[in-house]
């Protein structure tokens, strides 16, 4: 996803001379390109996420757009009040990039996990929120928001994944992607799960279940069109994210389920409790230990449909 | 003197209606801060009379220079200054600090011609002045950017990661004042957390600094009309001031970064300023 968040920004850059990019003393490897060929709108501020978040808004209250970049919490959680405050408060036209959502260092320890993101940047008004879920929607989400005047956040996975999306996609801010359709249930994922989700929805099919799955690539504003008709039309819902369960796509999917549709709809949200992970590992291997592995998964979902299924048969009865 | 608009441009007559009209309205409203208030009230009379480049009748003129309150605590003599200087009506200040108002305890952009930045919580004001400032540089713009800070803000560390970033940018566009009236939130600064040697702190990081008194109307003035000092350094001016200037009771006493003067207080303080009660 990094590559094409790059690629995009290079070809923005191009085409709108108000296209910035501030880091802060990350990215090695990456940034070089953009730093030589537009050297008068990057800038890297330091290690210095506060200063760098406030010198942001000052160029965008200035005319530009304002990208952002730092890894994991360090853009948003080091400087959150300058998020709210400056950032949001005033509109300002800031994007903040961060790279390695989720357990993408996941050998780096719990300062690097980056698992409570998208609850708090949901929380904050005027934020918009993304998570691409993979490079092909990167690309796509890193144009929507240098288009969206006003806050975003673009929550990116690592570099080198797989694309899912073959060919053209239609993405737009804030409306879902249906990656597969299915009558059975419905996959909502957000981020770098999307492949794992796709996985998913095929061993269930095999299984007997037809699954849809949904790229939800915008957590805020969230597609509630594409949530109520998913809910009526396969009866059941399934979050799954690289985040904690609490605030992020599950806690938005199960705010709206529950005033929609008076807890009428099968649901439940997989993420990472509220907790920090006793162990370190790969992204693969923490996924794994968080239950997010396919495996786990489908196992889960099996079981959560079981379990209704015999509910409501004895209700019947 | 007045304008060709009918605004006062006088410093000396500003600064003193500025302080009547403050103490009036925190008096009415019983906000805070008046002590915070009075410290820089000369230093922001000479500010938008002499020094400011900014048009009433255009407050997003695109070349005007930027002025960024970052002690926004101390927005209510600005709000004053504002209206008295034409940005908005007069009467927008009946309401501060009240049910339903628009012009908030601290500094708000929103709907209030004239602010540009919000301000409230301490240390963010320089870090999005240097912004600014690069944004200008970058752009080859004209304007200044001018931004003050109460010296209680100076304890953050948002604060000392813009002093490090602007002389590394040579923003030589960008004047910071600091109003070091030597009193913070729960006592003196010298009590809570020292900045001395204040002065030689900035210039060690790459500023061009003067200290001036910041009540003297005149040094203000000459100060302020020769900025930058130096070409390729951002510019601090330490001023030193008293909190509460203006009113004796009131002079350096922590207790009127709180306090709303009462009646009796009143009285007393409009007869300092020159005022029948």
């Amino acid at each position: 996803m990094r590559g094409a968040f790059f690629r995009a920004l290079l070809r923005l850059a191009e085409q709108d001379e108000r296209v910035h990019l501030i880091v802060g003393d990350l990215g090695f490897g990456v940034v070089e390109d953009f730093a030589q060929r537009f050297p008068k709108r990057f800038l890297n501020v330091g290690v210095a996420e506060q200063n760098m978040t406030g010198v942001a808004v000052g160029m965008a209250l200035s005319g530009k757009i304002v990208f952002t970049y730092s890894i994991a919490n360090f853009p948003i959680l080091r400087c959150l009040e300058q998020v709210r405050n400056d950032i949001c408060y005033h509109n300002a036209n800031v994007k903040i990039v961060a790279v390695g959502g989720g357990f993408a260092y996941g050998s780096l320890g719990s300062t690097h996990h980056a698992t409570e993101d998208l609850a708090i940047m949901r929380a904050l008004p005027k934020m918009v929120v993304v998570a691409p879920g993979d490079p092909v929607e990167a690309e796509a989400a890193t144009e929507a928001v240098a288009t969206h005047p006003g806050p975003c956040y673009l929550r990116l996975g690592r570099a080198g994944e797989a694309e899912v999306h073959h060919g053209q996609i239609h993405f737009k801010l804030g409306k879902a992607i249906q990656v597969r359709d299915g009558k059975d249930l419905t996959l909502v994922t957000t981020g770098g799960l999307l492949e794992t989700a796709v996985r998913v929805a095929e061993s269930l099919d095999h299984a007997g279940l037809q699954t849809r799955v949904l790229s939800m690539h915008t957590v805020k504003p969230l597609d509630a069109d594409a949530i109520l008709a998913a809910a009526l039309e396969t009866g059941a819902v399934f979050t799954l994210e690289e985040h904690s369960v609490i605030g992020g796509l599950g806690g938005a999917v199960a705010e709206l389920l529950a005033e929609a549709t008076e807890g009428l709809v099968t649901f439940k949200r997989f993420g990472i409790p509220s907790a920090f992970s006793s162990v370190v590992g790969t992204q693969e291997y923490l996924r794994a230990q968080h239950g997010l592995s396919v495996e786990s998964l489908e196992a889960a979902i099996r079981s959560t449909l079981e379990k209704k299924r015999t509910l409501t048969a004895s209700t019947a009865s | 003197m007045r304008s060709n608009n009918g605004h006062e441009c006088n410093p000396e007559i500003l600064a003193k209606r500025v302080r009547l009209k403050t103490l009036r309205l925190i008096h009415r409203v019983r906000s805070s801060h008046i002590g915070s208030a009075f410290s820089m009230t000369d230093l922001l009379a000479v500010l938008y009379t002499k020094i400011l480049r900014v048009d009433p009748n255009r407050p997003d003129w695109a070349e005007r220079d930027r002025f960024i309150l970052s002690k926004g605590h101390a927005c209510a003599p600005l709000y004053v200054v504002l209206a008295e200087r034409g940005f908005f009506p007069g009467e927008w200040l009946n309401d501060f600090y009240q049910n339903g108002a628009r012009l908030a305890g601290h500094a708000t952009h929103v709907g209030i011609p004239g602010v540009d930045v919000s301000t409230g919580s301490l240390g963010h004001g320089l870090p999005i002045a240097c912004g600014m400032a690069l944004a200008g540089k970058r752009d080859g713009k004209a304007h200044r950017v001018f931004t003050m800070l109460s010296d209680g803000e100076c304890d953050e560390g948002s604060t000392w990661e813009a002093v490090l970033f602007a002389p590394h940018h040579q923003l030589d566009n960008l004047i910071t004042i600091v109003d070091y009236n030597k009193i913070q939130s729960l006592g003196t600064v010298k009590e809570v957390l020292g900045l001395e040697p204040f002065a030689a702190k900035w210039r060690a990081f790459g500023w061009a600094v003067r200290e001036i008194d910041g009540h003297d109307l005149e040094q203000i003035e000459q100060v302020l009309s020769n900025v930058p000092f130096e070409a390729g350094k951002p510019t601090c001016v330490v001023a030193h001031t008293v909190k509460g200037k203006g009113v004796s009771f009131m002079e350096n006493k922590l207790l009127w970064h709180y306090r709303a003067p009462d009646r009796a207080e009143m009285a007393k303080a409009l007869a300092e300023l020159g005022v029948e009660g």
